[in-house]
């Protein structure tokens, strides 16, 4: 390699190569991406943060929540439940034969083995398809996320580092604004040996008034204000936790399928 | 080569190249270590605030996002970078035998740099970052950094091309690689991130792109382009091959630039897979560092005693220790345990303080003494200094490493990482010790040259006229 221009050249077909592949490949396969469907649903996928919680973004990326929480939940695999809806015409059969099959977590292909034995003795079954994982173990969400959970927030906050939890799902596994509120004020009064600092800065501590503010925390004692005093929100906290309860990512999708739960009352009778 | 400049080559002596790289040198070296040291301070508030989480916690600048993101973009781009270009236009006038071009403008640019830091920094701590991990300096100092560093960039292609010998030197193709890429990724990523957002979670895909390119590809370049002219420099014997060294920049620059995109990412999945791809094949290039590195310093014929020769030994050791990190987690069998844990982190400490920084303070000591023509004032911080980085980088890196993995076996427990996590914070403070002992060596070597300076000056104004030149 004598001529300096020889190197150039060469290294920028080198350095452009993975710029072309992850960066204008992103541009065109992610950024035209639209907005999908549920899955066995016509329901469009995601919709558009409202309100507080399309503010609530900002804030979360102004105090830099995602240096110690993700937003992104991990999945190992998918695992089947095959649920007898029906016994059918030959009801003593159908239990002698699901009494000697695992029907809880099996792989795809065993529950479909397990529903053709079922159904050919006349009995209906219906398969469930559920997410498995350490994440999803651990309640922090049903499914594992995908790039349409992320389609309108800008910018995307992913996080690298899990300092605290998970929050991709946290407004459904923790649909309670006041907890929130409260755990951003005092982390330590909701959840004893957190790690988490308070952002006391996004409350107000101020003398009550002749009317209580309605918003004010209720605070256990050793967090509680002076007498005389109470804890308002600002309104970035409101926002924040207004964003907090929007990240749900909790439908299937067609690149994260999953049986949701069934309503209690419509609940098939097994066995 | 014709005859001509040839002669005037032999004109040139090192005194004088050195020379004309004294202000640059200041000016770049003077306001990275300054950055270094704020950084280090700032690293240190946010680990104390893991023994103590409410720690400055109702100032709203110093909350621990802020204070982290802070301290991570002042060591990166406050230190690292000036600090590199520093090291590398001296380089380039070294290696070309002539004087640096245009000895002004790294100045201008110098300073461009540093208020753009300086801005970047005050943005993040108001809360004005932009949420992109390591681009997290607000929109207006995009332009400032990248036109400070395309000014330095021409100075440095400019003496570069006055170069008498044609042939490259292994080092010249590093930098020069490293010269083009960074304006390259950082306007990438700006604009795609910041200017004209790309929609959803291509954002995602752009930013770990550019912060692979930046700390992984970029740092190794210029990391390694220093290193392969100080090794052989300093320890009297030829840098071994050229076939390896090409071998060796060609494989990293292909398959380093792949890396980056994290498994099990919400992406499609060819970006995970092609990333994991490029990390099983980035052993290739490590092998050849680490070939040339054994065979250039093996039987040098150099004491070390804990001088520059030192600094860049280790420096190159950590940068290999830190490729076979990077490969382990982006295997998708070791990432489960190191996804979104501190192991990753402690991988980017390892480049950055272990080889980064250890490597161009090494060479920035070489060079120091040359460039201001008198000997260093503190000459005995550069051995405890060695110390000091050799220490805090290894109770940094290591505790970091320990608790990430504790933390991935036990279900992300903040409790079970904690005990490791304090001890990185004596690691900051032992880095932190060090970087004072380079910002006091520099500083006084500032103050001393300006008050010459002065004198001179001086001197030059009292200076009784010549009459005989009034008369005529």
């Amino acid at each position: 390699m004598k001529n300096g221009f020889t190197v150039f050249i060469a290294a920028l077909v080198v350095l452009g190569a993975s710029w072309t592949a992850f960066v204008l490949g992103a541009a065109v396969q992610l950024g035209h991406e639209k907005n999908t469907t549920v899955l066995n649903s016509s329901d469009v996928y995601p919709l558009q943060r409202a309100g507080d919680a399309a503010f609530g973004l900002d804030v979360y990326r102004a105090n830099a929540c995602a240096a110690c929480h993700t937003e992104q939940v991990q999945q190992s695999g998918m695992a089947c439940d095959v649920v007898l809806t029906s016994a059918g015409k030959n009801p003593t059969a159908v239990s002698n034969l699901v009494a000697t099959l695992k029907l809880i977590g099996i792989p795809e292909v065993e529950a479909d083995a397990a529903a053709d034995k079922i159904t050919a003795l006349g009995g209906k079954v219906e398969t469930r398809i559920l997410a498995t994982g350490g994440d999803i173990a651990r309640g922090w969400g049903i499914r594992h996320s995908v790039a349409a959970d992320y389609l309108y927030d800008y910018p995307v906050q992913l996080g690298s580092l899990r300092v605290g939890p998970d929050l991709a799902a946290i407004g459904v596994r923790l649909a309670n604004a006041n907890v929130l509120l409260q755990h951003l004020y005092a982390p330590k009064s909701v959840t004893p040996n957190s790690a988490m600092p308070p952002f006391k800065f996004l409350f107000e501590v101020r003398p009550i008034g002749a009317t209580p503010s309605p918003d004010a925390l209720n605070l256990p004692k050793e967090f509680a204000p002076a007498s005389g005093y109470e804890v308002v929100p600002k309104p970035e906290a409101k926002q924040l936790v207004g964003y907090l309860l929007s990240l749900r990512a909790d439908v299937p999708l067609f690149e994260a399928p999953f049986t949701p739960p069934t309503p209690a009352t419509n609940a098939p009778a097994t066995k | 080569m014709n005859v001509n400049e040839k002669s005037n080559g032999d004109c040139v002596s090192p005194s004088q190249i050195d020379a004309s790289c004294r202000v640059p040198s200041l000016a770049l070296f003077g306001g990275a270590a300054l950055w270094l040291v704020v950084g280090l301070a700032l690293a240190l508030i946010a680990s104390i605030k893991f023994h103590q989480p409410a720690f400055l916690a109702d100032c709203s600048l110093l909350t621990y996002g802020h204070v982290q993101a802070a301290a991570n973009d002042l060591i990166l781009y406050g230190f690292a970078i000036p600090a590199a270009l520093g090291v590398l236009l001296w380089i380039f006038a070294r290696l070309s035998q002539a004087e640096l071009v245009l000895p002004l403008v790294p100045v201008v640019a110098a300073h461009i740099w540093h208020v753009g830091v300086l801005l970047g920094t005050i943005g993040i701590l108001t809360g004005n970052s932009t949420g992109f991990a390591w681009l997290e300096y607000p929109r207006l100092v995009f332009p400032l950094l990248l036109v400070a560093f395309i000014l330095i960039a021409i100075s440095a292609v400019a003496t570069f091309g006055q170069r008498k010998e044609r042939e490259l030197y292994p080092s010249h193709w590093f930098l020069l690689a490293a010269l083009l890429w960074f304006p390259w990724i950082y306007s990438t990523a700006n604009i795609f991130l910041v200017v004209w957002p790309v929609r959803g979670v291509g954002q995602a895909v752009i930013n770990w792109w550019f912060v692979n390119n930046l700390l992984f590809v970029w740092l190794a370049l210029v990391g390694l382009g220093v290193a392969f002219y100080f090794l052989p420099k300093l320890g009297g014997k030829p840098l071994h091959s050229r076939f390896w060294a090409q071998f060796a920049f060609w494989t990293l620059t292909l398959f380093g630039t792949f890396l980056g995109i994290p498994q099990g990412a919400p992406v499609p999945a060819w970006y995970p897979a092609a990333s994991a791809l490029a990390s099983s094949l980035l052993i290739i290039p490590l092998i050849a560092i680490a070939i040339i590195f054994v065979k250039t310093v093996c039987g040098a014929n150099v004491s070390c005693k804990g001088g520059p020769f030192c600094y860049i030994k280790f420096g190159t050791v950590a940068f290999l220790l830190s490729g076979l990190m990077t490969i382990a987690v982006s295997c998708p069998h070791f990432s489960q345990i190191t996804r979104f844990t501190w192991f990753e982190t402690a991988q980017t400490q390892l480049q950055l303080f272990g080889f980064f920084a250890i490597v161009i303070l090494g060479g920035a000591y070489e060079i120091l003494p040359r460039v201001m023509g008198s000997p260093l004032p503190f000459p005995k911080f550069i051995r405890f200094q060695h110390w000091c980085f050799m220490l805090g980088t290894l109770l940094l890196v290591g505790s970091l490493a320990v608790s990430g993995i504790q933390q991935g076996l036990h279900d992300y427990s903040f409790d079970l990482a904690l005990p490791a996590l304090r001890i990185s914070t004596l690691g900051l403070f032992f880095l932190l010790l060090g970087s004072l002992m380079f910002a006091a060596n520099i500083f006084v070597m500032t103050i001393k040259w300006n008050l010459a300076l002065g004198k001179t000056v001086l001197a030059a104004v009292i200076a009784p006229l010549k009459t005989a030149e009034v008369k005529s």
